[in-house]
């Protein structure tokens, strides 16, 4: 089952025709996901790679019943699409666009709030429940089926902590990339408890970064709830200076309570399992599990 | 996008917000002119030479200076212009002054006393909205107060429905301990300051110190502007404003590259996909005993010609004694990659430096062996932790 996604999942793509479109809806495709469509504004009534195209999300709901929508659109036109979304009643909008300005992200925050969708994203790898759809960029191969959940801020590091995870003796449900932007949709606090609400999770791969408070969050909130699931935690940039951006636009360390240390310290006062060094995420899972004290 | 004080200053007074006017001088002549102009707008001798680099303390350096009179903007300018100013903000070389602002003296005697603040607006992450900070004590580093009487900074949120109201300008003054004429004035600056901020896309505004003068009026003394490089775009005006003489070398030819570098201070230099994996690999570097020499992530198409450009830039720098790779290939397949890193290592011709690969994901048993028999002085490896222990090695080595 997993959570977000999975083979019940109507799955659009909004850019589909475009180069990210067309290549990753085909990825997507082939991986098994139920795509049932796309949409261009101006190409509606046509069809792409055997699935139709529709002008508007709205179109695309009510003709082909998509409830899940991944976005590709350029930067300067990707609020707008997340807004699109929204407003079409798709409840999970995943959102890979990278580069959107910080005041068209502010201004959608607010539009989909109330609104009975879920955003993940935007500067996502996207959504993947193994075995069963991949609404997202990640290589499918990489994630083995299995009952580990993954939070990550970042798309390669996803990929490690899964393959490491595999490389362990275990497997993936549902990996969510969350995104490196200073504003998103599902901070990692809603992540992890949409995981530890999954009955097919039974331990938490927590992957965060410099900047913002995140992590700690969703440490204090997993503490909160009587820490239900073993969860792994690691936070890169140890080694990243204060004041420089590294990278995504949300990782950069302002002030004490952002630092990679400061976080890792809060994780571990709350029961999460934090590895210093990123080789261990794997191993650490499976020792954990096997009820070993790390 | 980081802009000059004189230029941030413009951009404000467009939008309605007092500044303190100045004339921008390259020469000592210059400044002089600058004075004399002055002194004819605001009947005053006395003028403020201030550095124009692109990092704050700057007074602590030398680079703000008081001017009483022609001789003195002519002296001080002279010793400004071309030195290296270093502050707190600065790299130990300091920063190379190319530009002065000759500004006007505001802290004239009159019927009140002076008064310093305050007052930046930035993105407060955990809500998604901006936020106006502020403070009474101004002049200050906004950290120090922070840390020693946090009860006197403020901080106001704007609801992106309504953006900033009145009661909110209002709040401000009457926190900031105004009346009078100065209580009015200071609401038509955070009103006008915060119309500048969202129009521009601006990532962050920090004046410090606003200045509430002898005769009631509040002005900005200076102004640190930052633009959210994502929306530059739509801002074509103030991106020809950027100033390349204020970035380092390096970090224009890695932009130009459209790679994302960061130089540090170590010794072993990495090139890895993606920006989370970047930050880990460095970690890696650091917990097998070397130090991360930068950041830099090539992003999605590690390609020939882009894995040469980021080894150029890495082995520009010359604490470089080691250079790990790491690429977990996705959609992009390890093989090319691969063949990327042998072509650039070939084209180079005299790379020293050991050249650790760790190529994971598609492909990465033929990439392992492509590397292995190109005769080239690569060490090669699949698992993150071989790669840590490869490095860990050859930091020992010397």
């Amino acid at each position: 089952m997993g959570v977000l996604v999975g083979k019940n999942s109507k799955v659009i793509v909004q850019g589909f025709t475009g180069g990210e479109g067309t290549f990753h809806a085909t990825q997507m495709i082939e991986y098994g996901t139920n795509v049932v469509g796309g949409v261009t504004p101006g190409k509606g009534g046509t069809t792409h790679l055997d699935r139709p195209v529709f002008n508007t999300v709205q179109d695309a709901v009510e003709k082909a019943g998509a409830d899940t929508s991944i976005i590709f659109v350029p930067a300067a036109f990707a609020a707008d699409a997340i807004m699109e979304a929204a407003d079409a009643g798709i409840k999970v909008i995943i959102c890979i666009t990278e580069g959107i300005p910080v005041k068209d992200m502010i201004a959608t925050k607010e539009y989909i709030k109330g609104k009975a969708c879920r955003l993940i994203g935007p500067n996502c790898p996207g959504v993947i429940t193994a075995g069963e759809a991949k609404v997202g960029i990640m290589p499918g191969f990489v994630f083995k089926k299995g009952r580990i959940g993954i939070v990550s801020k970042s798309g390669t590091l996803t990929y490690e902590a899964a393959d490491q995870v595999a490389k362990a003796g275990l497997g993936v449900s549902t990996a969510i990339g969350i995104g490196g932007d200073p504003i998103i949709g599902t901070p990692t606090r809603d992540a992890v408890e949409l995981l530890m609400n999954d009955p097919d999770t039974d331990a938490i791969v927590m992957i965060g970064e410099i900047g913002g408070s995140y992590e700690a969050d969703a440490a204090r909130w997993i503490k909160a709830n009587g820490n239900k699931k073993p969860v792994v935690g690691f936070i890169a940039g140890q080694t990243a200076p204060k004041g420089r951006t590294m990278g995504h636009a949300g990782a950069i360390v302002g002030g004490h309570d952002d630092t990679a240390q400061a976080k890792m310290d809060i994780m571990r006062e709350c029961g999460i399992h934090v590895v210093d060094s990123p080789a261990a995420i794997g191993k650490t899972m499976a020792a954990v599990l096997k009820g070993v004290n790390v | 996008m980081n802009i000059h004080e004189y230029q941030g200053k413009g951009i404000l007074k467009s939008f309605g917000v007092a500044i303190q006017e100045g004339i921008v001088a390259e020469t000592p002549e210059q400044a002089v002119e600058a004075a004399k102009e002055m002194k004819a707008k605001y009947n005053s001798d006395w003028v403020v030479i201030k550095a124009q680099i692109h990092a704050g303390g700057r007074g602590k350096g030398g680079g703000v200076k008081l001017a009483k009179n022609l001789d003195e903007v002519r002296q001080r300018a002279t010793d400004i212009i071309g030195m290296h100013l270093i502050t707190p903000q600065t790299s130990a070389e300091g920063k190379l002054v190319s530009k002065v602002l000759v500004a006007q003296d505001v802290y004239y005697p009159g019927a009140s006393p002076t008064k310093e603040f305050y007052m930046s607006i930035l993105l407060n992450r955990s809500t998604g909205r901006n936020i106006i900070m502020y403070s009474t004590e101004g002049g200050m580093d906004i950290e120090q107060v922070a840390e020693a009487t946090p009860h006197l900074i403020w901080k106001e949120e704007i609801d992106p429905k309504v953006g900033l109201r009145d009661f909110q300008c209002r709040k401000v003054a009457f926190n900031l301990g105004l009346s009078g004429n100065a209580f009015k004035e200071m609401t038509k600056f955070v009103a006008s300051l915060y119309k500048a901020y969202d129009s521009i896309d601006s990532s962050m505004f920090e004046i410090n110190p606003v200045l509430k003068t002898s005769d009631d009026k509040i002005i900005a003394v200076d102004a640190k502007v930052t633009i959210d490089d994502n929306a530059l775009y739509r801002h074509k005006d103030i991106e020809a404003m950027r100033d390349e003489t204020e970035e380092n070398p390096v970090d224009v030819e890695a932009r130009k590259a459209e790679l994302n570098y960061v130089k540090l201070d170590g010794n072993v230099g990495c090139m890895v996909n993606g920006a989370g994996l970047a930050m880990a690999t460095m970690d890696i570097i650091k917990l097998s005993g070397g130090e991360p020499a930068n950041f830099l992530d090539v992003g999605g198409t590690a390609n020939a010609e882009r894995v040469e450009k980021a080894f150029h830039i890495i082995l520009g720098d010359k604490n470089v004694k080691a250079i790990l790779v790491n690429i977990f290939g996705g959609i992009v397949r390890c093989d090319r990659v691969a063949q990327g890193i042998i072509d650039a290592y070939k084209n180079m011709g005299n790379i020293t430096v050991p050249i650790i690969v760790r190529l994971q994901g598609t492909n990465a048993e033929a990439a392992k062996k492509l590397i292995d028999d190109s005769g080239l002085k690569v060490y090669s490896a699949i698992q993150l932790q071989e790669a840590a222990d490869l490095v860990a090695k050859l930091i020992a080595n010397k």
